[in-house]
């Protein structure tokens, strides 16, 4: 495969709705089924262990007319929540046979137990993540938690999570996580050769594929990309923050690349690169992605750490990819985003690092507003 | 046309003692700092003040300061003051008013409101809670201790759960000691539980007099009395007598055939917080219409005490955990609400839901039309659905608001002469 053989296919797989997704992967696997997990963080290991087809939740984009969704939840709700309810009701989530929420906010707690409600066919389990990251009770609670998840899943497919079917497939995930991290690094140290759009497609590609066909197309592109040609440019280089939840048009990670960003970090599909490294391989898994859960996260809007002020994740990302700036973009009405984005504004301003606000919607067409904010901004940094 | 509907002048006792128990405990945070006593925020939702109390640590609750603002009709400035300092318009207007208190200088060492000592933030369903306190602490440099209280995801708390709630909060009487110097005495705790449960008692007592016809007193908008004793001072002798009082009282009306209006032609559950900065105006918009709020879900956000669960204190640590997993709305999905509500319309025999949506509060709103949806479509219960905001005034657009309460209950109306004339 060559690298543009896999951005074409990663394309194209992203546009398929996961009706589509999973009545393909289920042709080859009769019997199969699928569990997708809304944003940020769910444990596709788990799933994957009871041998389903792990897949990220991502709302409608802009493809997605809301007919009923609507008139469920309110004008001043983010359009994630809307749209992910309006593709049970559209049908296109058919096929999809079980769906994991979790505490990342408000919302999305409402919105799991109303897509039960809605779709009661559909198994529909909602996870607590820990808040609290020192007790010495958390990491037994969320391990307990996981256990609870695949008790869920025996239940309600018959379909086990064993203790070594998980350790496989905690290896699996490292391997994937270990190439996303390759691909993420490549990108900060080369942004011309990889650019944050492309690098969008191929991870979200990654999680509706089945991870070991993802751990090929990924290893096929590492391959690739150093013969690549292309040529540095003059870009300011900068975090992208915020966007850990409801999904930028492909459009607007165009926009802000082309109006002069080189996009060297940035929280987007964070929950499927979750951990700074890989989890651990010796011990009880459940014990151990429970414990790579709490201590080895990236910093998360969705997730309170008492070991370190707000600001300081933002900061060292800042300066581990050596960026210029950075760029709020919180998704409209995304309050975990809104909030932080005031100790970070201010974390950011004691450490004298540059940054602007730009919020966006899924369902956003046009970007040349946002095109000119930004050029200004990158102008009046490049030009400084 | 029938009479006229008025408010009876009516709020006696209950509301006096209400006004003096709250007062006494400002004034007592008021000399907080003057006196080196220690103090701990706490939020409402499935509150643990009973432990504070226990440990010696003064309670105070920003989101009672909040509220207070927005009933004083000082709300605004705070917001904005907070969103000049990069809040976004569309975040909990609670926390902005909080937060704006700081920046107005209202709030920090020598000021009305002091800084807390500890910060304990109790995360019992509001993710919002999590990012208040973080702001809290950051503002004020007091330690933050993150009470994480896993939401509610069975009929009854699984033992896992209970027991990392339990872990946590051995952890915070351990914290609480090293701040007071002071050794944590689980008797004491356990005396502050069989008070609290005192007045869990009474205030379950007055919420099922509003059973009767008419009910003696507005359990939405009246509620608002004995929400400030049963979540701010639960577990102190005077709100065990507060609620005796408070149930001789009703007790009383509902004898005499009083309620809060002159006349109840309509019994109402309401869903969500009321508008604080139009408390007032909003009521009134009831009332012409005889209307009155027989429950509420703001009223069990401390907790829901009317279903029978009582604190134990021969489980005291156990039996606050529970609490703050399971019993109360918070911690609850909204879909295991609409079964809270369900019973209310039942048992309290109302006519209809008022459903009050709050752009602040997401974690009361989101998904409100589904709410809407069930009740109407599937129970075939009237249902009205009005929005607004519990602190930020710009949300409150009473021409809008009243039209459709006006033609909410002038449907009712005509239903019930239509019904009458067959
Ligand atoms: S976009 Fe933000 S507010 Fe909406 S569901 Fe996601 S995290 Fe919650
Ligand atoms: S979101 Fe609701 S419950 Fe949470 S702090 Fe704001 S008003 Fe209170």
């Amino acid at each position: 495969m060559t690298v543009d053989t896999v951005l074409a296919e990663c394309r194209d797989r992203i546009a398929q709705p996961l009706s589509v997704v999973t009545e393909t992967w289920k042709a080859g696997h009769p019997g199969g089924r699928a569990v997708a997990v809304y944003p940020v963080w769910a444990p596709a290991e788990v799933i994957h262990a009871a041998g389903m087809l792990p897949l990220s939740l991502l709302g409608g984009g802009s493809s997605v007319e809301l007919t009923h969704a609507d008139a469920r939840f309110q004008s001043f709700v983010c359009s994630i929540a809307k749209s992910t309810l309006e593709l049970g009701f559209q049908r296109l989530l058919d096929g999809v046979d079980g769906l994991v929420f979790s505490n990342i906010c408000d919302v999305a707690r409402n919105l799991g137990s109303i897509y039960r409600r809605n779709f009661p066919e559909t198994f529909v389990e909602y996870l607590h993540l820990p808040q609290n990251s020192t007790s010495a009770s958390v990491v037994p609670y969320a391990a307990a938690e996981l256990r609870r998840l695949a008790a869920g899943f025996e239940q309600a497919f018959g379909l086990k999570v064993t203790e070594s079917s998980l350790a496989e497939s905690i290896d699996i995930y490292n391997r994937l996580r270990a190439r996303m991290r390759a691909l993420y690094e490549l990108r900060t140290a080369e942004p011309h050769t990889l650019s944050t759009t492309e690098l969008y497609t191929v991870l979200r590609a990654s999680t509706v594929t089945p991870p070991e066909d993802a751990i090929a197309a990924l290893d096929a592109l590492l391959a690739g990309l150093p013969a690549r040609d292309a040529r540095p440019r003059d870009r300011l280089r900068v975090v992208l923050e915020g966007v850990f939840c409801e999904q930028p048009p492909l459009g607007l990670l165009e926009i802000l690349e082309e109006a002069g960003c080189a996009i060297v970090d940035d929280d987007l599909l964070m929950g499927w690169r979750w951990f700074t490294g890989d989890v651990a391989t010796d011990g009880d898994p459940f014990a151990r992605l429970a414990s790579a859960y709490v201590n080895q996260a990236l910093p998360s809007s969705t997730r309170h750490e008492s070991r370190e002020h707000r600001s300081a994740g933002l900061i060292a990302k800042v300066r581990r990819a050596r960026a210029d700036a950075v760029i709020f973009m919180p998704a409209k009405f995304c309050e975990p985003a809104l909030f932080d984005y005031v100790l970070m504004k201010q974390g950011l301003e004691r450490a004298a690092i540059p940054h602007m606000l730009v919020e966006f919607e899924e369902k956003m067409w046009t970007f040349e507003r946002t095109r000119n904010e930004i050029e200004t901004f990158v102008e009046s940094m490049l030009f400084d | 046309m029938p009479a006229p509907v008025t408010e009876r002048a009516y709020q006696g006792r209950v509301h006096e003692e209400s006004r003096a128990l709250m007062s006494s405990w400002m004034a007592e945070l008021g000399r907080a700092e003057a006196e080196a006593r220690v103090t701990g925020a706490l939020m409402i939702s499935g509150n643990c003040v009973e432990l504070l109390r226990a440990c010696h640590l003064l309670p105070m609750f920003p989101e009672v300061t909040a509220l207070q603002a927005a009933i004083r009709h000082k709300s605004l400035p705070l917001i904005l003051k907070a969103e000049q300092a990069g809040y976004s318009s569309d975040n909990c207007a609670y926390v902005k008013a909080d937060i704006g208190l700081f920046l107005d200088g209202g709030m920090g060492p020598g000021k009305a409101v002091p800084f807390p000592s500890l910060v304990v933030c109790n995360y019992v369903g509001c993710n919002v809670y999590v990012k208040w306190f973080e702001h809290l602490a950051d503002i004020s440099g007091s330690r933050l201790f993150m009470l994480d209280v896993p939401f509610a995801r069975s009929d009854a708390p699984a033992p896992d759960d209970v027991r990392y709630v339990v872990a946590q909060l051995e952890e915070l009487i351990a914290l609480s000691e090293s701040l007071t110097g002071r050794t944590f005495d689980i008797d004491e705790l356990r005396e502050i539980l069989d008070l609290s449960a005192r007045a869990q008692d009474g205030y379950s007592r007055c919420k099922h007099l509003t059973k009767h016809h008419p009910a003696p007193f507005d359990s939405y908008f009246d509620s608002i009395n004995m929400m400030g004793p049963i979540n701010v001072l639960r577990g102190t002798p005077e709100a065990a007598t507060f609620f005796e009082h408070a149930v001789e009282e009703f007790e009383g009306l509902a004898a005499q055939g009083l309620g809060p209006l002159s006349e109840e032609r309509f019994r109402m559950v309401v869903e969500g917080p009321p508008p604080y900065p139009f408390y007032k105006s909003f009521r009134n918009l009831f009332t012409k219409w005889g209307a009155v709020g027989v429950q509420s879900t703001y009223s069990t956000v401390g907790g829901i005490w009317e279903f029978g669960f009582r604190h134990d204190s021969r489980r005291p640590l156990e039996s606050i955990a529970e609490q703050m997993l399971r019993e109360n709305l918070t911690n609850r999905s909204i879909v295991a609400r609409y079964a809270q509500i369900k019973r209310y319309v039942e048992e309290w025999e109302a006519d209809a839901l008022v459903i009050h949506s709050i752009k602040s509060c997401r974690l009361f709103s989101a998904g409100q039309g589904d709410m809407r949806e069930y009740f109407t479509k599937e129970l075939g219960v009237p249902t009205l659905l009005v929005e607004s905001d519990l602190e930020d005034p710009r949300y409150y657009a009473e021409a809008q608001i009243r039209n459709r309460v006006d033609a909410f209950f002038e449907a009712l109306e005509h239903k019930r002469v239509v019904a009458g004339a067959h």
